[in-house]
């Protein structure tokens, strides 16, 4: 019995004009860490609602711990622990205070379950007495999380837990999180972030509430079908356009300080006659090599694939 | 709603709420029926300030009706009025007026003497030997004509609605608002839970507050409390009772604090104000609005309130409005929690 | 070959009573630059943003924006410069077509000029078929690609691009900062703020803030080779470390 599953959800808003969630499935194992990874208005924030019973899906049905959704809202209410996207906590009372609420509500101590969350509130303990409204995005979150464990949950459903904080410490909640799940906890989370999908187990790549692809981040990356190159020169705006300008070329994007892109068909002749035209177009100091995709460049490619979906979200050139 | 509400408002205060006394409860205790307490009613009647009532009550009965709040004044004219003024050119009516609200008691009875003393200068305008009418006028329950009973309830029901109405569903929406109503739902926390949670600190401030009000009230200005005390915080708790389901309700509806200070300002504040009977008298109002005046709560909290204070009632007669009252809470009530929403949508 | 500088600040400061939110900040910033300005939340990018476009006045030090002294003519920065947020940039019950003709119009384009633009734009863009929808109906990408065109539709000296890519998708994120390319290749100079540390590396140069000080300041090429790592994510993590000791 898996830990989470979503069968065939979907839900949509504003009088079904609006599609969030396309028919989603999905399932997690107890002790994984799941990343839902995709832009803004994906669909994230209504599946994390859907499972924590907060909303209803127009159609499927979805269970935690083998609990259904919507007959077993409130058991299910009482033993998940739920960051959602906004920090959702008591501005005008300080950590300590706030922490203290959580546990209360939860029928519990926070001395009783300490152990769970001390290697986070550690690190917050010397602000106990500060309003959390007076504290940093990144200290906000360890106390939410703090707040969300102070039960000890079974199963931690974070939504966008890492948007608006600082690289450093996103770096550390994702530390914290693989900890957590040394301890045999089932984590959701959804990010933004595609860099941080390779620290999940499994991930599944979703926009317009549709999901693209859900396996490991390895195998995903395994399966781009095509060979990925990374070039770059001293003049990288114009190197873009003379890549677009040359007919072999498939979809290539700026990455970082490298620009990535594919050749249409696999010919060994390929590198060496892009180079000379690159020549001709005035470029020198050409670093062209392979590269490996990132989980990036496979969202990229699993949604140029997804043309015809009715909107203009196609991957249209520049001007 | 920016050109419906200063439409609604002067059509109110233009065509319905005034002043002026129109239409008042009059009882006319006639013992002599003779042709001069005849003429005298008959300019009475001629008149649309009152509507009377023609009725031999004892003084027992007038005191219960005035007790009742049936009627605002009683004239009685003696046994022999007529052969009094012929035979020794003075007579005396009397002139009782309920006086809890000093305004009306004074207006009421300046229309009465203001018309007898009419009469009385015509009738006087064809004979050598003036005739005189002595006009004895008492105020009940107000004697001193004090303002402070008339306001204090008044102040009382719009503290109690401003902190009870308001503050409690801005509270509760600000949860909603800010978003840690979506943790509080996923916890085993019932929702009832969330809401009683809220309106118990506003309860405790309402009360803390009726008792600074009313000692204020006592001994700053004066207000008389003829009643039993006790009755008097039994019946504000369950206006303030009132006033939290209603701040419960109104919290259901909006899902902004701007939206929830709105409906609680316009959508209860304004027409407390002008149709509870505080400001402007319900009974010179037209007919719908007397009707509509039935739903605000603060009307029947202001009569009993009222009615304690100064006329020292008690249970007995007050009985029916405590009803309402309660009847509305549990309304009010069963409707905010059918209401509340126990996801987000 | 001397290339114009539009952007020039020397100890910039502001302070908000015992709090010092940007602490005598120097640089500047050439004609066409694409100048990104990173640091995490609270390190003083927004506030420093917001004395550049006239919409806070320093508490001391100074600042010349388009040739513009921001202490004594704010207003006219304001009409020199685009500006682009995460937060705000469209009105979302207004179609696409209005939202391009109304700020246009509030950037002072006559009739003429207004029309031209906007079909450019439009074109630009490939929403010929959507000029009549809302934005609000507009996926989140899009709105910001129409938002930038927006910011530059009249052509500014400079224009200040706040978090502008947040949240979205990243094949969208791609051809957003292709539409910034092409901007600063017609001289218009970019000013940037991201969350996105590879997006740092698309700058011509980059700026760090910590605590309200500028903590490097370099080609994204430069900053690595001086800090010895791979990627502007490394050098970051090394100055957002040393600024964690002073606490929270």
């Amino acid at each position: 019995m898996s830990t989470i599953t979503l069968n065939n959800i979907t839900k949509t808003y504003n009088k079904k004009t609006v599609l969030a969630v396309d028919d989603v499935s999905l399932s997690i194992e107890k002790g994984e860490l799941f990343g839902l990874i995709g832009p803004d208005g994906a669909g994230k924030t209504s599946i994390f609602r859907i499972l924590t019973t907060l909303l209803l899906a127009d159609k499927g049905t979805a269970s935690v711990v083998g609990l259904d959704v919507v007959k077993d809202y409130h058991k299910i209410r009482g033993i998940v622990g739920y960051m959602p996207g906004r920090f959702s906590l008591y501005q005008d009372l300080t950590v300590e205070e706030n922490l203290n609420f959580f546990a209360t509500v939860f029928g519990t101590t926070v001395k009783e379950n300490y152990d769970r969350i001390k290697d986070i509130y550690e690190q917050i303990e010397p602000f106990k007495d500060r309003r959390a409204g007076k504290l940093s995005g990144g200290m906000k979150q360890k106390l939410a999380l703090c707040c969300a464990l102070v039960h000890k949950p079974e199963v931690l459903f974070l939504d966008e837990p890492t948007t608006g904080v600082d690289v450093v410490s996103r770096k550390e909640f994702w530390e914290m999180l693989k900890r957590l799940k040394q301890k045999g906890i089932t984590i959701m989370v959804s990010t933004s972030y595609m860099d941080e999908a390779t620290l999940c187990d499994r991930i599944g790549l979703i926009i317009n509430g549709k999901i693209l692809s859900m396996d490991t981040p390895d195998n995903i990356v395994k399966a781009y079908p095509d060979k990925l190159y990374a070039i770059k020169s001293p003049k990288m705006h114009q190197l873009i356009r003379d890549l677009r300008s040359y007919d072999g070329i498939l979809n290539c994007y700026a990455s970082g300080e490298f620009i990535h892109f594919s050749f249409k068909n696999e010919e060994k002749e390929n590198e060496s006659q892009l180079k000379k035209h690159l020549q001709e177009k005035g470029q020198a100091d050409i670093v062209l090599k392979d590269t490996t995709p990132t989980v990036e460049d496979c969202f990229i490619k699993l949604l140029g694939k997804q043309d015809g979906n009715g909107n203009s979200n196609k991957d249209k050139g520049p001007n | 709603m920016l050109f419906g509400v200063p439409v609604v408002q002067i059509v109110l205060f233009g065509f319905a709420l005034t002043n002026e006394i129109k239409n008042s409860n009059i009882v006319i205790v006639d013992n002599a029926k003779d042709m001069a307490s005849q003429q005298i009613i008959n300019k009475l009647a001629s008149t649309d300030y009152f509507i009377i009532h023609k009725e031999l009550l004892s003084s027992n009965q007038i005191d219960a009706s005035f007790k009742s709040g049936d009627i605002k004044l009683a004239i009685v004219f003696p046994l022999n009025f007529n052969e009094d003024l012929t035979h020794t050119n003075h007579a005396q009516i009397q002139v009782i007026a309920d006086a809890s609200d000093p305004n009306t008691g004074t207006t009421l009875t300046n229309y009465v003497t203001g018309i007898v003393a009419d009469y009385n200068a015509q009738f006087n305008k064809d004979i050598e030997i003036p005739y005189q009418i002595n006009q004895e006028v008492r105020m009940l329950y107000n004697p001193d004509l004090k303002g402070a009973p008339n306001f204090v309830p008044g102040v009382i029901a719009m503290v109690m609605l401003l902190v009870c109405v308001m503050m409690t569903s801005i509270s509760i929406v600000r949860e909603k608002e800010l978003g840690t109503m979506e943790v509080l739902l996923v916890s085993p926390f019932k929702p009832i839970l969330v809401i009683f949670a809220k309106a118990i600190p506003y309860l405790a401030l309402s009360i803390i507050n009726l008792t600074i009000i009313l000692i204020l009230s006592v001994f700053a200005l004066d207000l008389p409390i003829k009643g039993s005390i006790v009755l008097l915080y039994a019946v504000s708790i369950l206006f303030i009772i009132t006033c939290l389901s209603l701040g419960l309700l109104v919290s259901t509806g909006a899902s902004t604090q701007q939206g929830a200070m709105t409906l609680s300002l316009v959508g209860m504040m304004l027409p407390t104000l002008m149709l509870s009977g505080y400001m402007f008298p319900i009974e010179n109002m037209p007919m719908p609005l007397q009707i509509l005046s039935n739903i605000v709560p603060a009307k029947w909290f202001y009569i009993t309130i009222k009615d304690i204070m100064l006329k020292g009632l008690g249970v007995r007669f007050i009985w029916k409005e405590i009803l309402i009252l309660f009847g509305m809470t549990v309304f009010f009530l069963f409707l905010s929690l059918k209401n509340f929403k126990k996801r987000l949508e | 070959m001397e290339t114009e500088t539009v952007i020039k600040t020397k100890d910039l400061t502001k302070r908000f009573e015992n709090f010092v939110a940007v602490d005598k900040i120097s640089f500047e910033v050439k004609k066409g630059e694409i100048f990104g300005f990173l640091g995490a939340n609270g390190a003083g990018k927004t506030t420093a943003m917001r004395m550049l476009c006239g919409l806070s006045r320093p508490t001391s030090g100074e600042a010349i924006v388009a040739g513009i002294d921001v202490y004594h003519q704010p207003e006219k920065i304001k009409r020199n410069i685009g500006y682009m947020s995460q937060k705000f940039s469209l009105y979302e019950d207004l179609t696409v077509l209005e939202n391009i003709k109304f700020y246009a119009g509030i950037y002072g384009l006559t009739d003429k000029q207004i029309k031209d633009k906007s079909d450019e734009l439009v074109q630009k863009l490939g929403l010929q078929n959507q000029i009549k929808i809302l934005v609000k109906s507009l996926p989140l990408g899009w709105r910001q690609k129409l938002a930038f065109s927006v910011a530059i539709v009249h052509q500014p000296k400079i224009v200040f691009l706040d978090e502008p890519t947040g949240g979205v998708d990243p094949a969208t994120r791609k051809q957003f900062w292709d539409m910034i390319y092409d901007a600063a290749e017609q001289g218009i100079t970019i000013f940037v703020t991201t969350h996105y540390l590879d997006e740092a590396e698309y700058c011509d140069r980059v700026c760090i803030m910590v605590d309200g000080r500028i903590e490097a300041l370099d080609t994204p090429y430069q900053l690595k080779k001086s800090f010895n790592v791979d990627n502007i994510t490394e050098v970051f993590y090394q100055l957002a470390r040393k600024a964690k000791r002073a606490g929270d």
